[in-house]
């Protein structure tokens, strides 16, 4: 299959699929004691994953774009909505009813330094999940030996322990960890964010080789929009556990609906000095028309949570909160002001409050 | 399929006893322990005499070629009573230490990874015992169990227990949030398997370190509970009893306590010693020093190769020239940074970029004189306003430190002390530079926060380091940078544990406050974004050398460098999704295992023979623009029409919506 018949495949959302990982109005707390106050992580959000397709879920700190993949995993406490994994409710499920969803649901973390066992081989970390399932023998020892083939390292790599890797081989290792059973989702939560540039270009290429040919979906989370963009289909925006924003990659990439999809997308410097010099230039030209200044940083309780930060703010966003609207581009995005806020962003001067 | 890097070298076999025999505290103490191990064992065989053979004309003797170790009051050979005595001594050791690691491990592993009521009830138990004196419950069990030697060392072990249960419960603790245990449970792997599996080898260390405390106490109960009789009779030749009958003798024959006590004591040494050696070597095992990797290979500075001579430019604020870095560790020394030569000029910003290994941060802190433990300048000048600096004795260097020279780092909150206002730390920053108290402090204070545009200055003042964003506490840092009106600020890594919203405002409040104040910035970032947005000039590193060094358009409008070409090809930002991304192959290589020739040349895609012939020099085939490239000529600037031009980049920036 070529990657552009991927593409169109994954793209189309007309036919009826089911999908894979479907999050409905989930809320996630977190509190120590009975007595704590409740700390919300992620506020109802909902998120939903089909066969074959890569989900970009980008937010900054304290968007909760992490809780939502620790609730996937059954490692954050789930207070009310619900998860379906492959059509089954995986919401409350126990430790032993998870150890099915191995075959489905795996996971590849941040730090390559934490994610695997440093008192184990790379064999016995990667032969973990199939021993889990009761394989033995030889048929182990060349699963393993097949897994790290698939992910570029040399076969006498399995005798050896963590540390005698770089840590983008470790990467790599925990990528062979988790698509060894062959699963259908693999959750990656901010997978490329601790390495270096070009490191990170090997491993992104290599979550996108192993997609070729596979009914494999990925949930990529990430702080950076860039990488995002890359590796996306759709994409979901989440600002301080909500969803502002969701759509086909492109479309929330190219033309974003909501402004804090703008202002990530704003603040990310470009490896440019000419394109950055020029974005600042068109930012003060654009601060300069603009009367409003946020006040107050404290989200409102009953509206929209960006509305402090938003240029575009009037009472109702700190009123009441938007809710998700269809947009022209096939997504969805939850702002009072769109799409008249566009309209303003690249005509300015005549902004009257 | 590519590979990224040569394998790694083949774990030798035995890996723990091969680090232990590296120690030579290990070896002898080891040593002693199999020595009275095996001598215990075989008594009846190798002791000269029974225990109990009396010799009355050599009675009291001291030691001569019949009695090695002297006589009893009885004329009975030390020696042999102390060979006879060892078997009791060390089953009680064995019995006590295998009653506490057997209850507190499973005990201190489940209270730490299940938590909860069970946790609360350990806590409970483990009070509850060590408030209770050791001895007094030994002496109940031994009035249950009279002269029963076995059940006083379990009931030992088990008095121990609780507290080196609480120290595994600490040890586990952070392990069960770790990532690697998170990712087993997604596998599927079951609870127990997850204990015995992950906690356990990282319980490990701490346990063996615990377990040799506990032998070394058991020989010291046991013997005692000996000396006092509880547990041997009179005359037996068991440890206790011996010391015992020694002290009796103390006056007519103080030899006797030499052998026995001096015994005791060696070997609750050696018990010691040994689980330290021991808990070193497992760690040496799980961490990359004991795997050999890199230990053959000490970079020394590589032969000189004729860099382009850069004179000190004389209207550069900060010129640094040939700055080497060594740092010393496992009695090694490692060059990190290899004559770095660069120059800042006064209002300009500056970039050092590379990967992680590049010697980037290293060489904005040597700058500073601010390396870590084990880090000393090899070679180098730094010229500051014209002036050696390197040359300045430490006292003189502070003072233009801190002043002159201003830092800021990547973990704001870090460098603010938790314990003091905002307002007392920045006041006492205030107060040392400007020499004023009282109102004019608080009002200097309040300028500074405002240049760095905080809001609500002065609630800020009063607040703590805690009650901070990221944002806020790098705010604060630079405050605390500008209170010496520095003409150089060195910010390491300033943005790169901020959200990307964040980041935009910072460097934007750096670039207003160069603006301002006319000061320069020595920005070490590995974002090329951040370069491309702040700098006026980049020196890219790789390895420890400058690869390249150019104006920010030069640099990437033309890089002259491969290393560099590569770095912003990398970059996801200029991809089309779907299509695979120009990668630099393999990785960086770290300190110690560099390449005498090109270091990039293992992983570039135009290497030819004269690239790994020998150190590439330092060019400046541009009017200043460096590049570390012998093809640079034929590469960049004079690539033959039709040739395989090295410039992939493609114009088109998709999904950078502009707005116009």
């Amino acid at each position: 299959m070529t990657v552009s018949e991927v593409h169109t495949n994954r793209l189309a959302p007309e036919a009826p699929r089911k999908p894979l990982l479907a999050v409905r109005d989930l809320e996630v707390q977190y509190r120590r004691r009975r007595t704590d106050p409740v700390l919300r992580a992620s506020d109802v959000v909902s998120l939903e994953v089909f066969p074959g397709e890569t989900v970009g879920v980008v937010g900054e700190s304290g968007s909760g774009k992490s809780t939502i993949a620790k609730a996937a995993l059954g490692l954050a406490p789930v207070h009310s909505g619900s998860i379906h994994l492959a059509g089954r409710d995986i919401t409350h499920l126990g430790p032993r009813g998870r150890r099915d969803l191995s075959r489905v649901l795996q996971v590849v973390f941040q730090d390559p330094n934490a994610s695997l066992n440093p008192y184990l081989t790379v064999e016995r970390s990667l032969a973990e999940p199939l021993e889990a399932h009761g394989l033995r023998g030889p048929e182990l020892h060349r699963r393993v030996a097949e897994a790290l083939d698939r992910v570029g390292l040399p076969p006498e790599s399995s005798g050896r322990y963590p540390a005698q890797f770089s840590g983008g081989q470790k990467q790599r290792v925990a990528i062979a960890r988790a698509l060894i059973v062959d699963p259908q989702l693999v959750i990656c939560d901010e997978a490329v964010s601790a390495l270096d540039l070009s490191i990170q270009a090997q491993i992104l290429n290599l979550l996108v080789e192993q997609q070729r040919g596979k009914q494999l979906s990925y949930l990529f989370i990430s702080h950076d929009i860039e990488v995002v963009r890359y590796i996306s289909d759709r994409i979901y925006v989440l600002y301080l556990g909500q969803v502002m924003e969701t759509g086909p990659a492109g479309a929330v990439t190219g033309n974003p609906a909501h402004p804090y999809t703008q202002e990530l997308l704003d603040s990310a410097p470009v490896a440019d000095p000419r394109v950055q010099r020029r974005r600042r230039e068109e930012e003060a030209r654009r601060k300069a028309a603009q009367v409003t200044a946020p006040a107050d940083t404290r989200p409102p309780t009953h509206g929209c949570p960006f509305a402090p930060r938003c240029p575009y703010v009037l009472d109702v966003c700190l009123a009441q909160r938007p809710p998700l609207m269809p947009t022209q581009e096939g997504g969805l995005v939850a702002c009072h002001r769109f799409p008249e806020w566009k309209t303003l962003r690249d005509a300015p001067q005549g902004v009257a409050p | 399929m590519t590979l990224t890097a040569s394998p790694p070298p083949r774990p030798a076999r035995w890996p723990l006893v091969r680090a232990l025999l590296r120690q030579p505290v290990a070896v002898v103490t080891l040593a002693f322990l199999l020595l009275v191990v095996v001598a215990s064992l075989f008594a009846p065989q190798i002791a000269p005499y029974t225990a109990d053979a009396f010799d009355l004309p050599a009675r009291l003797s001291g030691p001569t070629a019949r009695h090695l170790l002297g006589t009893d009051e009885l004329g009975r050979d030390m020696l042999s009573r102390l060979l006879y005595g060892g078997s009791k001594a060390l089953l009680g050791i064995v019995e006590a230490v295998l009653t506490a690691v057997l209850v507190a491990l499973p005990v201190g592993i489940l209270a730490g990874y299940v938590g909860g009521r069970f946790d609360r009830a350990v806590s409970f138990v483990t009070d509850l015992v060590l408030a209770i004196p050791a001895i007094i419950l030994v002496l109940v069990v031994l009035t249950v169990f009279p002269g029963n030697m076995h059940a006083a060392m379990i009931a030992f072990g088990l008095l121990v227990a609780p507290g080196f249960a609480r120290i595994i419960r600490g040890v586990t603790l952070p392990l069960q949030e770790a990532d690697f245990v998170s990712a087993a449970r997604v596998a599927g792997v079951s609870e127990g398997r997850i204990m015995a599996r992950h906690i356990l080898p990282g319980v490990t260390r701490t346990a063996i370190v615990q377990a040799s405390f506990v032998a070394a106490n058991a020989l010291l109960f046991a013997v005692a509970l000996g000396f006092l009789g509880l547990t041997a009779n009179p005359g037996e030749p068991e440890w206790g009893q011996i010391v015992a009958a020694a002290a009796h003798q103390i006056s007519t024959q103080p030899w006797l306590l030499v052998p026995s006590g001096g015994l005791i004591a060696l070997m609750a040494l050696s018990l010691m010693l040994f689980g330290n050696a021991l808990r070193d070597a497992a760690a040496e095992v799980g961490s990359a020093a004991g795997t050999g990797s890199g230990a053959a290979a000490v970079a020394l500075p590589a032969p000189a190769v004729a860099d382009v001579v850069r004179p000190v430019a004389p209207d550069a604020l900060l010129s640094v020239r040939d700055l080497s870095v060594v740092f010393t560790g496992r009695g090694q020394d490692t060059l990190v940074v290899d004559r770095v030569g660069f120059d800042v000029r006064a209002g300009e910003t500056v970039g050092l970029v590379g990967e992680s290994g590049a010697g980037k941060s290293i060489t904005a802190l040597a700058v500073l004189r601010l390396l870590a433990r084990g880090g000393r300048i090899t070679s180098g000048q730094v010229f500051f306003e014209g002036q050696d600096v390197a040359r300045l004795d430490d006292r003189a260097f502070d003072r233009l430190r801190g002043s002159a020279l201003g830092l800021i780092s990547q973990e704001p909150l870090a460098s603010l002390d938790p314990a003091f206002s905002i307002g007392s730390q920045l006041g006492e920053l205030v107060g040392l530079h400007d020499r004023v108290s009282g109102k004019a402090n608080r009002e200097r204070c309040l300028e500074l926060l405002r240049q760095v545009q905080m809001r609500q200055p002065e609630r800020v003042l009063q607040s703590y380091p805690h009650e901070l964003s990221g944002g806020m506490a790098q705010r604060v840092a630079i405050a605390m940078a500008l209170a010496g009106r520095p003409k150089l600020l060195i910010a390491d890594e300033p943005t790169t544990a901020l959200d990307v919203t964040v980041q935009k405002e910072i460097l934007g409040l750096l670039r207003q406050l160069q603006r301002e104040t006319g000061m320069a910035v020595l920005i070490v970032t590995h974002n090329l974004g951040v370069v491309a947005d702040i700098c006026d000039r980049v020196i890219v590193l790789y390895a420890g050398q400058v690869f390249e060094d150019a104006g920010v358009l030069n640099l990437f409008d033309r890089p002259l460098n491969p290393y560099t070409l590569g770095l912003i090809g990398a970059n996801p930002a200029h991809a089309q999704p779907g299509q695979l991304l120009p990668v630099i192959p393999g990785r960086v290589p770290p300190p110690g295992s560099w390449p005498v020739s090109c270091r990039f040349a293992p992983r570039c895609a135009f290497a030819a023979p004269q690239c790994t012939a020998g150190p590439v020099p330092l060019l400046q085939p541009v009017s200043g623009h460096y590049s570390r490239c012998v093809r640079t000529d034929e590469l960049f600037l004079n690539a033959a029409p039709g040739a395989d031009h090295p410039l992939p980049l493609s114009p088109a920036r998709p999904g950078h919506q502009e707005a116009s």
